[in-house]
């Protein structure tokens, strides 16, 4: 059972998922965003204590023209944590949450120790440029995201007629919101210098990776690992970039080696 | 009425299959179909056409900012007007603008449209668009979700760049300078006018009614489409409660003229097609980087001129009733652009004239038609404001003259 709640911050009210009962986790969703529906979510609810925070302007969380930049939604998130009493929680982040989880290990080390990146994006490798997800369009996504791209159109809820209106408008109007804040931190390249602080993380770290990731390829996963002293590194067969989704029970697994 | 003979400056060389076997016209076009001889040639006959119409007595000569795109060959308009300044001497050099979120630091800009009032003798006009999607986000890579705020901190600093006339101390999110002090600074006081090219977001209109800026609108899908969105611009103002100046709105719209009708479609079918099949073929992942708008203009449903109307199946019928073209005998020309002004309340139009890979020489016919047999008897359209110069240049009445080049001595001739 996930319930959610806000939480008042610098950048405005936050909404938070919770559920679940267990070791302190706090999960930091992708740029597609997170909700109380979301599998892995549900997952992870059954064995911790899970909170999920959305990031402003995503879902309920309000739109905030207080978030520029990596460093600012970086010490958000450690407020997030804060106001929600959490002190040294399990961090897992998907993507661009892997990639603020990331931050938050390598500017505070000592506040984070068991940290699990899932295809984290905030690394660039110049034999392997990652696809511009800014110029995909809603039909494309399945592709890129997934191992099984069919498998993978049938969970994305996007399959509104895209010429009409009355689907378009708030179509874009979630886009704008949730992309336009992602963009802040991945348009038009997703590095914001993290390769200069990630020698810092000093967390037990668990590196979460889908085999067949179109976005960031398992090039970027040896990289992260390369770069984090002590990672491990779960690569999973048949998973793509949204391997929490594609393989919940896998990636489960991998999380729990931290506890 | 202002009448601006204006010039995207299109590539005319896209081959016939470039929709079939091209993703798009901007940001990603193939470096394979540029040719920099070909192009030497087309720069020299479009300055030579904007030229032309300063002779035939438009009242500005026009150009524009774009970036890796082949329906305009301009990253640079202003290197563009400063070529004019020198080979006009009449027409307003309107420079339709640069887009201010993309200069580092924005300055650049006051620094440079100042040196083009001076250069020109106040005929000089600016324009501050945000730019598109493709250029500012996609090709400039400036973060969609940050550009107008970039974009107002930009302005920010260059209109006090050109109003304070003392070095001030600048400490923006964006540029930081401790001494702002442009020299030369501009002509024209406050400073030359601004006209602001906006595609619907609503809060440019307030933005051009809260700095005296003329709003134009400057789709390439002709006036009858453009109602809607012309008439929620007036309805602001009106809101505002600042004076109606058909003078604070312009528009752009593609014509052109013949002896009668059926020549104008004769001459010019092709490259109407060309431009509107070949150079709008943008790739729609590129329209609307998400971020770029604001939530308020997209809940109003003004949605990018690029996810519609489809031009691939019009007819040449299709293109002049519905208005995307005007184009005709010098009468019908005449009487839809009456149509025009009147019905969108517009003081300053932007021709354009030059169209996709339109001939040098066919373009001149068109633009001398207009101006001959058009252009009078349109001028006169709202008397009433004739006085309104808020939204114009004030060129020096006695203004330098370029000397004529010295006849070529024998030592001036290049060795063999």
């Amino acid at each position: 059972m996930i319930t959610s709640r806000k939480i008042g911050t610098r950048a405005g009210s936050i909404n938070v998922f919770e559920g679940g009962e267990g070791p302190d986790l706090l999960f930091l969703h992708a740029a597609g965003g997170v909700n109380a529906e979301n599998p892995f979510l549900q997952a992870l609810a059954k064995s911790y204590h899970v909170r999920a925070p959305q990031l402003p302007g995503y879902g309920d969380s309000d739109d905030s023209d207080n978030i520029h930049d990596m460093l600012e939604v970086t010490l958000h998130t450690f407020d997030v944590l804060e106001k929600l009493g959490m002190s040294k929680p399990i961090l897992v982040g998907h993507s661009l949450g892997g990639m603020i989880a990331a931050e938050m290990a390598a500017v505070c080390p000592n506040d984070i120790d068991k940290l699990c990146l899932i295809a984290a994006a905030g690394l660039w490798l110049d034999q392997y440029p990652v696809p511009d997800i800014f110029t995909l369009l809603p039909r494309e996504f399945p592709e890129y995201m997934f191992h099984d791209a069919d498998a993978g159109r049938a969970m994305m809820t996007s399959n509104g007629n895209i010429n009409d209106p009355a689907f378009l408008i708030p179509f874009l109007v979630n886009n704008a919101r949730q992309l336009g804040m992602a963009g802040k931190f991945l348009f038009p390249i997703p590095e914001r210098g993290l390769k200069d602080r990630i020698h810092r993380i000093k967390a037990k770290t668990m590196l979460v990776w889908g085999a067949s990731d179109k976005l960031f390829p398992a090039a970027y996963a040896h990289a992260f690992k390369d770069s984090i002293a002590g990672a491990e590194l779960v690569i999973i067969p048949e998973a793509g970039h949204m391997v929490p989704l594609e393989k919940t029970e896998a990636t489960l697994a991998a999380i729990a080696r931290l506890r | 009425m202002k009448f601006t003979w204006f010039n995207l400056m299109p590539w005319p060389h896209l081959p016939d299959d470039f929709r079939e076997t091209n993703r798009s016209v901007w940001v990603d076009i193939d470096q394979a179909l540029f040719d920099p001889v070909k192009c030497h040639d087309v720069y020299n006959d479009y300055l030579d056409l904007l030229e032309y119409a300063d002779q035939l007595g438009f009242d500005g000569v026009g150009i524009n900012e774009h970036h890796q795109n082949g329906y305009g060959l301009m990253p640079s308009p202003n290197i563009m007007g400063a070529a004019l300044a020198r080979r006009t001497s009449k027409a307003a050099v309107v420079v339709l603008g640069n887009s201010i979120a993309l200069y580092n630091p924005p300055i650049r800009v006051a620094e440079e449209f100042a040196m083009l009032d001076i250069m020109t003798g106040g005929r000089f006009v600016g324009g501050f668009p945000v730019g598109t999607s493709m250029d500012t986000n996609f090709c400039y890579g400036t973060i969609p979700g940050l550009t107008r705020e970039k974009y107002a901190e930009a302005h920010e600093l260059i209109i006090r760049a050109w109003t304070e006339k003392k070095p001030f101390a600048f400490n923006g999110r964006y540029t930081k300078l401790r001494h702002v002090n442009i020299w030369p600074n501009v002509l024209q006081t406050p400073h030359p006018p601004i006209h602001i090219p906006g595609g619907g977001s609503v809060e440019t209109y307030d933005f051009c009614v809260d700095n005296t800026y003329s709003y134009s609108y400057l789709s390439f899908s002709g006036y009858l489409r453009a109602k809607a969105l012309m008439d929620g611009y007036w309805r602001r103002v009106a809101e505002r409660e600042v004076d109606n100046s058909p003078y604070r709105a312009g528009f752009a719209q593609t014509v052109f003229v013949a002896e009668t009708d059926e020549e104008a479609e004769r001459l010019y079918s092709e490259y109407a097609f060309y431009f509107y099949n070949r150079c709008l073929h943008v790739y729609p992942g590129f329209a609307d980087a998400p971020g770029y708008r604001t939530i308020k203009t997209i809940q109003t449903g003004a949605l990018n001129q690029y996810m519609r109307p489809t031009y691939t199946n019009m007819t040449w019928k299709d293109l002049v009733d519905g208005g995307h073209v005007i184009a005709g005998s010098p009468e019908t020309v005449r009487q839809r652009f009456e149509e025009l002004i009147k019905s969108l309340r517009v003081g300053n139009i932007f021709l354009l004239m030059h169209v996709g890979n339109m001939p040098k020489e066919l373009c001149k016919y068109s633009t001398k038609l207009f101006a001959e047999k058009v252009m009078p008897h349109l001028q006169n359209m709202w008397p009433e404001f004739d006085d309104d110069g808020r939204f114009w240049c004030k060129p020096l009445a006695q203004r330098a003259i370029p000397a004529p080049l010295p006849a070529a001595t024998p030592e001036m001739v290049p060795a063999k």
